[in-house]
């Protein structure tokens, strides 16, 4: 009884400060690195690099690595792709002999440009923000939600 | 109630009667209820009756605000202080709830001193009540022992030295002591070891000992009966008894919301403070325990050196004996305060003791000027880190948490580096280049003075691969150099 008493009076602040995440700002996701725009002039295929993600973690600020498809420019405008498949989040795998992204969980495909083929998957690959600033090519790695055919960021 | 199916009623029962028959005929809810609140008080409700109670209450409130604090926090000595300070100055109400918590162990030690007071003033330990005292001593030690546990637990330099004061006491009991201290602490100094052990003393053990015996203090409690008024019989009272329900139970609420209010207000009005993290290397700082150990923390300074046994170990067991013993030693069922000076006596004998001891212990940090000094600086410390941002922490491995470990003056010196473009012919991190050798391991060749020298006039085989003087101020080339010393 005692509990239930506790409970009810201190309801508002115990329910705030357990769903504190829920009102939290959103961090700015932050620039990584790619990597000097030099490599990736005379890109034939879509090329996997690893990039440095810098985030926020409660408490704690970690850095993590992940992986993003730079595709060959033609007009000098870098896209890249993210490597999570929007179906259900797997890591898509490059087929160079296929000339294809292939998604190893449920086989979704994609063309080299990362449009959907066939599969599973709701819609085509992501495209992440990308710029270049100093010769360096920088992305915005961000998470997009899965399963639904519009691309929507993930808070 | 009965197994048999309750009778039926004139006309068609209620909904409301017909789900309570379901109910109570597979959980027996109305006797469990009727055991619960028809205890039957000895002359009825009073106010006077609301401290255990009240006690229950913010023990639970201490337990539901700790689990809540228990989603943030981290018992491990490097992280500590960052997620509380987190959970102060980021996470929503999380310094309302902190304070609940904080002030709430304050709350209980009050509550406790008024229901022990209570219970010697009014005997009501008596009349085959010795059960009942003794399990309420071992919750009065439990009790202080989370005090103690948790006040370590922020890892702020408070919460270190007074608990590095407070468990070297342990070292003092005879013969066991120091194996005592190191099972304590988990190893001979304060360290990560000292939290966890504290952390799960706190959130597990005694918790978990503080409800069993709280049940047992109940179960005695009932057992024997309200005493009712000190004018009664403490085996047979004579006045006709009042069922705890309503009354006693609206008392009990009443007094439940004053508590949670009165802990609202002064979270709210003073939020608990969070000092700046423990230094072990901090040589000025002058722990103090909290408020209720002041007492003991003055007695004490009164018996150290060779009387520091006598006066930190054998006199408190004594005097633990003594007061746990109190129904063996004050055995006739004489009830009135005045009919019993020598139990009433001791009492307010110990209370007058402890209460100018605390008094002196607060006097003699105002009037020693120098301490009063320290004192003073260590408030605005803590206020001056409370003003403060929160600033994360990086984690372990991550580039950013090199960088943070390193020494501000080896960082300084990469900044020269870099704005010098040194790496232009170096290399970043002086790896070396076809222009210029390798710097790795140029501090284990010369003295940092040689480098200095050697940056500030390059020998020839320096100057012909292109490296022309640097003019820098020197505590410039002194970061520098600090700063080539780390490339090994």
């Amino acid at each position: 009884m005692s509990a239930v008493g506790v409970s009810a009076l201190l309801a508002i602040p115990l329910v705030r400060f357990s769903t504190y995440p829920l009102r939290r700002r959103a961090t700015e996701t932050d620039w990584s690195d790619v990597g000097p725009v030099d490599e990736f002039n005379s890109l034939t295929e879509p090329l996997a690099k690893t990039i440095t993600l810098e985030r926020r973690d409660a408490w704690q600020t970690t850095s993590s690595q992940t992986a993003v498809y730079v595709l060959p420019s033609k007009t000098g405008q870098f896209r890249i792709l993210s490597p999570i498949c929007p179906h259900l989040g797997c890591s898509v795998r490059w087929e160079g002999t296929q000339d294809k992204f292939i998604c190893p969980c449920h086989s979704g495909s994609f063309t080299a440009g990362g449009q959907r083929i066939a599969g599973p998957p709701p819609r085509s690959m992501d495209i992440l923000e990308s710029r270049v600033e100093g010769g360096m090519l920088k992305v915005r790695y961000q998470y997009f939600r899965q399963l639904v055919s519009n691309k929507e960021v993930m808070a | 109630m009965t197994n048999q199916p309750s009778p039926k009623s004139t006309g068609s029962p209620n909904i409301a009667t017909k789900l309570d028959d379901w109910l109570d005929q597979r959980t027996g809810i109305d006797s469990i209820l009727h055991e619960t609140l028809d205890e039957p008080i000895p002359g009825g409700a009073s106010w006077a009756y609301i401290f255990g109670s009240g006690l229950l209450f913010l023990f639970v409130s201490q337990v539901i605000t700790g689990v809540f604090l228990a989603l943030y926090y981290v018992p491990s000595a490097d992280h500590a202080h960052t997620v509380v300070s987190y959970i102060v100055k980021e996470v929503t109400s999380g310094s309302f709830i902190r304070s609940i918590h904080a002030y709430g162990s304050s709350g209980i030690i009050i509550l406790l001193l008024l229901h022990i007071g209570q219970t010697i003033l009014y005997g009501s330990y008596k009349g085959r009540r010795e059960l009942l005292w003794l399990s309420g001593c071992i919750l009065l030690a439990l009790m202080l022992g989370m005090a103690f546990t948790g006040y370590l637990l922020p890892w702020d330099e408070k919460a270190y030295f007074a608990t590095a004061v407070g468990t070297n006491l342990v070292a003092e009991v005879p013969f066991i002591g120091p194996i005592l201290q190191k099972l304590l602490r988990g190893g001979d100094q304060m360290g990560t070891l000292t939290l966890s052990r504290f952390y799960v003393l706190h959130v597990f053990v005694l918790p978990a000992m503080i409800i069993g015996f709280v049940a047992a203090h109940v179960f005695f409690f009932r057992k024997a009966g309200a005493a009712g008024p000190i004018r009664e019989d403490p085996i047979k009272p004579k006045l006709p008894a009042v069922p705890f329900y309503p009354r006693q139970v609206f008392m009990d609420a009443v007094f439940a919301v004053v508590l949670i209010g009165i802990l609202a207000i002064i979270a709210k009005a003073i939020p608990m403070s969070l000092g700046p993290a423990a230094n072990p290397a901090d040589t000025h700082f002058l722990p103090r325990p909290e408020w209720y150990y002041r007492p003991a923390f003055q007695w004490l300074k009164y018996l150290s050196g060779h009387w520091s046994l006598m006066g930190g170990i054998f006199l408190p067991a004594l005097l633990a004996l003594i007061f746990a013993g109190a129904p063996f030693l004050d055995r006739r069922l004489e009830r009135r305060p005045r009919r019993r000076p020598i139990s009433v006596g001791a009492f307010v004998i110990f209370l007058l003791a402890y209460i100018s001891l605390g008094i002196a212990s607060y006097r003699d940090d105002y009037r020693d000027p120098g301490m009063a000094v320290q004192m003073h600086k260590q408030d605005e410390d803590a206020k001056a880190f409370m003003q403060k941002p929160f600033v994360p922490e990086a984690a372990a491995g991550s580039p950013v948490a090199a960088l943070a470990a390193a020494d501000p003056k080896v960082l300084k010196g990469l900044a020269i580096f870099q704005a010098q473009s040194c790496n232009s012919c170096h290399g970043e991190g002086g790896i070396g280049t076809a222009a210029a050798g390798p710097l790795t391991g140029v501090g284990l060749k010369y003295t940092d003075a040689q480098l200095i020298a050697l940056i500030h006039a390059p020998n020839s085989s320096m100057t012909n691969g292109g490296m022309t003087p640097v003019t820098l101020k020197a505590e410039d080339l002194e970061a520098l150099a600090a700063y080539l010393d780390t490339l090994r």
